[in-house]
């Protein structure tokens, strides 16, 4: 039998409805990974009482015949989701000792389809970054880097910002893991680590209970080693929520039965305006062949134009950080975290800020602060929000001509910790592909489809229509099982 | 465009975010490689183009003007660096 913490979701329930093993086992086995991958630095917080009491109470539901979706699934949650009881830090200082009161819309309801909390994960700061580097509690090595935990011989990065998720995932502590996308965050580690993990349309999960860094683009999804996976765990996150007012209220489908393999006569948009400078041969070469699966399976290749790709990054420079520079505004040593003293009101905010925001934050939030401030408003940010209509409305034009669009999910290979750290510029380069889905408000979905020269893993995305996706998951299953990835991380728990 | 220190620290200050004086320099180096990465968008015509408000092509639900919460004063104080007596304590901000 596969080890425990080998198995897809689909085979542990399997496994679980069968009485192979109990939730109780399931959870143990992850417990003991949690604690064989601390080299990794992957949980902020590991809650194994958790795990186990959630497991016993998932055993329980079982032999009742109660059991729900995910019933005793293990997971991981992004330290960004507010957890009742359980530390929330988002990855800063300035939440210290924030222990929330509520439970998000998203986890309550992954635990009310029975999943089982092995612990609170990683990220960049507030979910700013591309790297999973920028953490108050350090940086997470992606399971891939190649030496022995703790004397790598290059310690790679797990993506961002939900590396600490990718992580997990990959390195076989966790079967699948909750993410957080707002301009890649979801896709890109995804793409990094060799897993599957996707980013709904906007409005398809509540943000809720989710801290917040720019709300008009933030969507939670799932990260996990297969698409059926992702399916499974897709369908227990998403659903109208009245308390996020851009909830929307649609029926949530049953995304594993969309999970047909059929794709034939299917029109695959391949953007031209995608093959940027720099992107490297053999993601070129990744790009060409997943056109070619598709192929194979029946679909149409149709070359589509989104002529403002270009300037997504810029727009999305100005649009996130001015929503977290207003987002950002509540830290204020007040009503929770930390709080540094100073002779006034206004010395204590300050002081407090200072302290506790790390570099990149700061960076952005300063930044918004002046895009939004009197007499650049309208030339940066109104700017940037006209460029994010025209490049919805070439999404929309794009679409009138096929039904998902096939793009790289990000322009290289994961590069090392300490690379690309100078120029906060180059570092904003690693979305390029992600960035506009989330200006448009897309569903994207990053497939495993290869390895580099490096031996590190390369993702192809998937672009779908608003709230379509079903599609966007059955033509991903179509190329993760075209790719057929078999290599697996130097490190796995 | 280029920002200088004075400008630097006056945004700080907006912010509420206290830079030490000697990293004011080479964080106006930094929000100006930013700003000038973002000034490409002036390429771009908007003549007429509607700056974007919600992705969701939805208006805004209305919901019934009624308490749904509350009574939970203990749980909202809870996380509160210095609280008394159903409150959160701040400096002094009368002279």
């Amino acid at each position: 039998m596969t080890a425990l913490t080998h198995l897809t979701m689909a085979s542990a329930l399997d496994g679980l409805a069968k009485k192979e093993f109990t939730a109780v086992e399931l959870a143990e086995a992850h417990v003991r990974a949690v604690e064989s991958a601390r080299p990794f630095n992957i949980f902020i917080t590991e809650t194994p009482d958790a795990a186990l009491s959630m497991a016993k109470a998932s055993d329980e539901r079982r032999a009742k015949g109660e059991a729900g979706p995910m019933d005793g699934l293990p997971i991981a949650v992004k330290d960004l989701f507010c957890t009742k009881g359980i530390a929330t830090t988002a990855g800063s200082k300035i939440l210290d000792g924030f222990t929330p009161e509520y439970e998000s819309t998203v986890t309550s309801q992954l635990w009310r389809d029975g999943a089982v909390l092995l612990g609170k994960v990683n990220l960049d700061e507030f979910a700013m970054g591309s790297a999973t580097i920028t953490a108050h509690q350090g940086e997470t090595v992606s399971p891939w880097s190649p030496g022995q935990p703790g004397q790598w011989d290059r310690k790679i990065v797990a993506g961002g910002s939900s590396g600490g998720s990718a992580a997990a995932v990959a390195a076989r502590v966790a079967l699948g893991a909750t993410g957080t996308d707002t301009g890649g965050s979801i896709r890109q580690p995804a793409g990094y680590t060799g897993t599957v993990g996707i980013k709904p349309t906007y409005g398809r999960c509540s943000r809720w209970g989710i801290v917040a860094y720019a709300s008009s683009l933030d969507q939670a999804g799932p990260m996990t080693r297969t698409v059926e996976d992702a399916a499974i765990m897709l369908r227990s996150m998403c659903g109208f929520d009245p308390k996020d007012s851009t909830s929307v209220d649609l029926p949530v489908p049953d995304f594993r039965a969309a999970l047909t393999g059929d794709i034939r006569g299917l029109r695959v948009g391949i953007p031209k305006e995608y093959r940027v400078e720099g992107l490297s041969a053999e993601i070129d070469a990744l790009w060409t062949q997943g056109i070619e699966w598709l192929k194979d399976a029946g679909a149409v290749p149709v070359e589509i134009s989104l002529p403002h790709t270009k300037y997504a990054l810029a727009a999305y420079y100005i649009i996130a950080p001015a929503e977290a520079s207003s987002n950002l505004a509540r830290y204020d040593g007040v009503r929770y975290g930390l709080r540094v003293e100073g002779g006034s009101l206004a010395e204590m905010y300050e002081n407090t800020r200072g302290a506790g925001f790390g570099k990149e934050v700061r960076r952005r939030i300063l930044v918004g602060t002046y895009v939004l401030s009197a007499g650049y408003y309208d030339a940066y940010y109104n700017k940037a929000r006209q460029v994010r209509t025209r490049i919805k409305w070439d999404f929309d034009e794009a679409f009138k001509s096929c039904d998902v669009i096939l793009t790289p999910t990000a322009p290289s290979t994961p590069f090392a910790i300490g690379e690309k750290m100078d120029d906060p510029v180059q570092m904003y380069l690693n979305d390029v592909f992600t960035v506009p889905i989330n200006l448009a408000g897309l569903p994207g979905l990053s497939v495993p489809a290869g390895l580099g020269a490096d031996g590190l893993p390369l993702g192809l995305q998937l672009i779908g229509r608003p709230f379509d996706e079903e599609t966007l998951l059955r033509v991903g299953q179509v190329v993760e099982k075209a790719a057929n990835v078999t290599a697996l991380p130097n490190f796995m728990a | 465009m280029s920002l200088d220190k004075a400008t630097v620290a006056k945004i700080a200050h907006l912010a509420r975010i206290k830079v030490p004086d000697g990293e004011l320099e080479s964080l106006a180096g930094e929000l100006s490689q930013i700003l000038t990465f973002v000034e490409q968008l002036n390429e771009v015509d908007t003549t007429d183009v509607p700056p974007m408000t919600s992705v969701a092509a939805q208006k805004l639900r209305r919901r019934v003007d009624a308490v749904t919460d509350g009574g939970c004063t203990p749980q909202v104080l809870s996380n509160g660096p210095e609280t008394a007596e159903g409150f959160y304590v701040v400096p002094k901000v009368i002279e």
